[in-house]
């Protein structure tokens, strides 16, 4: 089933619910299905996307594991390896550092190392990103450093529905993929989600709002961003077609390039740090393959070259917010 | 230390020594091996080998943990484990192929659970912690054995997969072949520990210390670690004291980082010899015989010599092969652009 097949029965659902049903429906579908990470057993994660998985499928499939978090990405490399599909959960995305070895050696290397003699059909989840007032080193996005490792699928969803159907996507994908979760979206939104097997193909940018004036093009938690900047445009008579791209790797030019032959003009929004950023590849292939087509320089919205600010009183200043992103859509029709 | 036969070849009646059968197999392994790496001087110099470490002087530590497995047990080797990998059954055609960077080496043998060299340093014990946990789960008799230096023990994921295997009783065998040297650093400057099989019990797992120029007892003490692994009795950790004879890789100069005074002694103590002397002294060996099957060792290798030689070179654009079960519209793209390239 895709998102484009008839939806039957939906159910109301927060984006962690719908998390929590991808994973209980591919744990029933397929035994080789394993989930493992810290907290994730008996206490069902500490954002509760596991909750009860452990009672229903015993604590072999799903399981705690100790305090160390390149030998879950590490042993869940081996397990891989031996055919099982292993779900790993890193507890937040600014906790993936000491596995990053694993990640950059292995994860995306081992079916071009073994001439795909061996792959990894594995999933690596993570909470991340701000604007909850996380202690320190809770609310990263560390995203771009995965889309620049080859061999790595890059998953960031932004509405439950979309959460569930990427999800399961992924699990059933035969190579590696990292799968963001917006912390700030896990439990603020509420919609109606397919009921039982439901899933979204990775590559596939969803066209959020249509409008002919501006392109922003965002993924994650900054998708809601965006749409109240959209919302703040349209009364100021701008049509502002909101892109969420869903997945980074692969990513689909196709349709950001559609839009941008369209509007003519690009703002790209993220909250990681500026330099670096996969902002900065969309902007690159926006400038390599639709230059003829801009009729404004391309603006990114991001987050700074400083860590993410332990300060919850001036947080804000940094993750990118509505008021933000409108300045940018205006500066881009005003050029 | 566990030792079965002295450097003399005498036997030390510790414990029982494998059947002559046993014993004979792995002096043909050995051989093999050593075959392998002596040659291997001979291609790299002659341009037909790439940089490759060799382990001349550790055949024992090598040999007799390999030997111990199945064919559908793991082996997790690390770049200096040629031995260990050739003793479990890789293709010597293959095993060329690797160390020339030719994609004949990558793809590993379908009927084999070995994995490539391991370059990045002890990231291959979590690993086989994870394969063997699959193998449990499965509910197999299957094991998975990594290998890791004394150098590479010291990095956090070997710390971390002997937790992980004594906390989940993963079926694991951990080698530890300390051998005395991590490029120019000597144990000794390593860590302060002098006996790194002790490290199991802070993992509450059993740890074992073995003479790894001794190939009878590395192969003794496997064995018995790998059957506790096949009836759910958990992981162990082998150290095998060998030695670095050799330099690092074929391109290292080890004269600029240790003496005759560190390297001495390790000649009368050399795996093969002592195998060699035990066995004449039993009987079980011949000047003939052995002769006999040196002539084997070396016409097996010149034949997969030739069968490698035959391997044609990659093309460009196989790099970017094997990267997705489905290429990304990038990689097609950035195909393409290889493609027009070549044929501009």
């Amino acid at each position: 089933m895709t998102a484009t097949a008839a939806r039957t029965e939906t159910r109301t659902m927060t984006m962690v619910a719908a998390i929590n049903d991808a994973l209980d429906i591919a744990l029933q579908q397929d035994d080789a299905v394993h989930i493992f990470g810290e907290d994730v057993g008996v206490m069902g994660g500490v954002f509760r996307a596991t909750d009860g998985l452990q009672a229903r499928y015993g604590a072999e499939r799903v399981f705690d594991t100790p305090l160390a978090e390149a030998a879950i990405v590490g042993m869940g490399i081996g397990m891989g390896l031996a055919g099982l599909k292993p779900v790993a959960e890193i507890q937040f995305a600014g906790f993936l550092y000491p596995a990053l070895d694993q990640v950059l050696s292995h994860l995306g290397r081992y079916r071009h190392r073994t001439r795909s003699r061996y792959h990894l059909p594995m999933v690596v989840r993570a909470p991340y990103g701000g604007g909850v007032h996380t202690p320190e080193q809770h609310a990263d996005s560390p995203e771009a450093i995965l889309a620049h490792t080859p061999g790595i699928k890059v998953v960031i969803p932004s509405t439950p529905a979309d959460a569930k159907g990427l999800l399961l996507s992924a699990i059933n994908d035969p190579d590696p993929v990292f799968f963001f979760e917006a912390i700030k979206l896990y439990r603020s939104v509420k919609e109606d989600v397919p009921v039982g097997d439901y899933r979204v193909p990775l590559g596939k940018a969803r066209i959020v709002t249509v409008g002919d004036d501006v392109t922003v093009i965002c993924y994650g938690g900054m998708v809601e961003v965006a749409q109240k900047a959209a919302a703040a445009a349209k009364t100021a008579g701008i049509g502002v077609e909101v892109i969420d791209l869903r997945t980074l790797v692969p990513l689909d030019t196709d349709t950001i390039l559609a839009s941008v032959q369209k509007t003519g003009r690009v703002v790209v929004v993220t909250e990681a740090p500026r330099t670096g950023g996969f902002h900065s590849e969309i902007s690159a292939t926006i400038a390599e393959e639709a230059i003829e087509f801009l009729r404004a320089p391309i603006i990114r919205v991001t987050g700074f070259d400083a860590p993410y600010p332990p300060f919850t009183a001036i947080e804000d200043v940094y993750r990118p917010n509505a008021v933000r992103v409108a300045r940018a859509i205006k500066a881009a029709m005003g050029y | 230390m566990f030792q079965l036969i002295a450097p003399d070849g005498t036997v030390t009646g510790a414990g029982e020594l494998p059947d002559p059968e046993t014993r004979l197999r792995l002096y043909h392994q050995m051989r093999r091996a050593r075959h392998f790496d002596e040659r291997g001087w001979v291609l790299y110099r002659q341009g037909r080998l790439g940089v490759f470490p060799p382990f001349g002087g550790m055949e024992a530590s090598q040999v007799g943990t390999a030997a111990a497995l199945s064919a559908d047990d793991w082996l997790f080797p690390t770049y200096r484990d040629t031995g260990a990998a050739l003793t479990l059954g890789l293709p010597i055609a293959r095993t060329l192929a690797y160390w020339r960077t030719s994609p004949h080496g990558w793809s590993m043998p379908e009927n084999l659970k070995v994995l490539p060299f391991y370059i990045p340093i002890a990231t291959q014990y979590p690993h086989a912690v994870g394969a063997a946990l699959a193998e449990k789960r499965k509910g197999t008799k299957n094991v998975a054995m990594a290998y890791i230096g004394d150098g590479g023990s010291s990095e956090g994921d070997f710390h971390e997969a002997l937790n992980f295997a004594g906390a989940l009783d993963a079926p694991c065998v951990f080698i530890l072949q300390n051998n005395g040297w991590a490029i120019s650093v000597p144990t000794r400057t390593q860590t302060k520990a002098t006996n790194l099989s002790r490290r199991a019990e802070g993992y509450g797992i059993p740890g074992v210390r073995v003479d790894g120029n001794d190939v009878l007892a590395t192969y003794h003490v496997t064995r018995e670690a790998v059957e506790r692994a096949r009836r759910g009795e958990g992981p162990t950790l082998i150290e095998t004291v060998t030695y670095r004879v050799k330099p690092h890789t074929v391109a290292d100069d080890p004269s600029r980082y240790r003496t005759d005074a560190d390297n001495e002694g390790w000649d009368a103590k050399d795996p093969v010899l002592r195998l060699k002397a035990h066995l004449m002294n039993e009987g079980l060996m011949t000047e003939d015989s052995e002769a006999a099957l040196l002539k084997e060792v070396a016409d097996e290798f010149e034949a997969a010599l030739q069968e490698a030689d035959a391997y044609p070179d990659p093309q460009p654009a196989e790099i970017l092969d094997h990267v997705f079960a489905e290429p990304t519209p990038q990689l097609r793209r950035q195909r393409e652009q290889i493609l027009s390239e070549e044929n501009a």
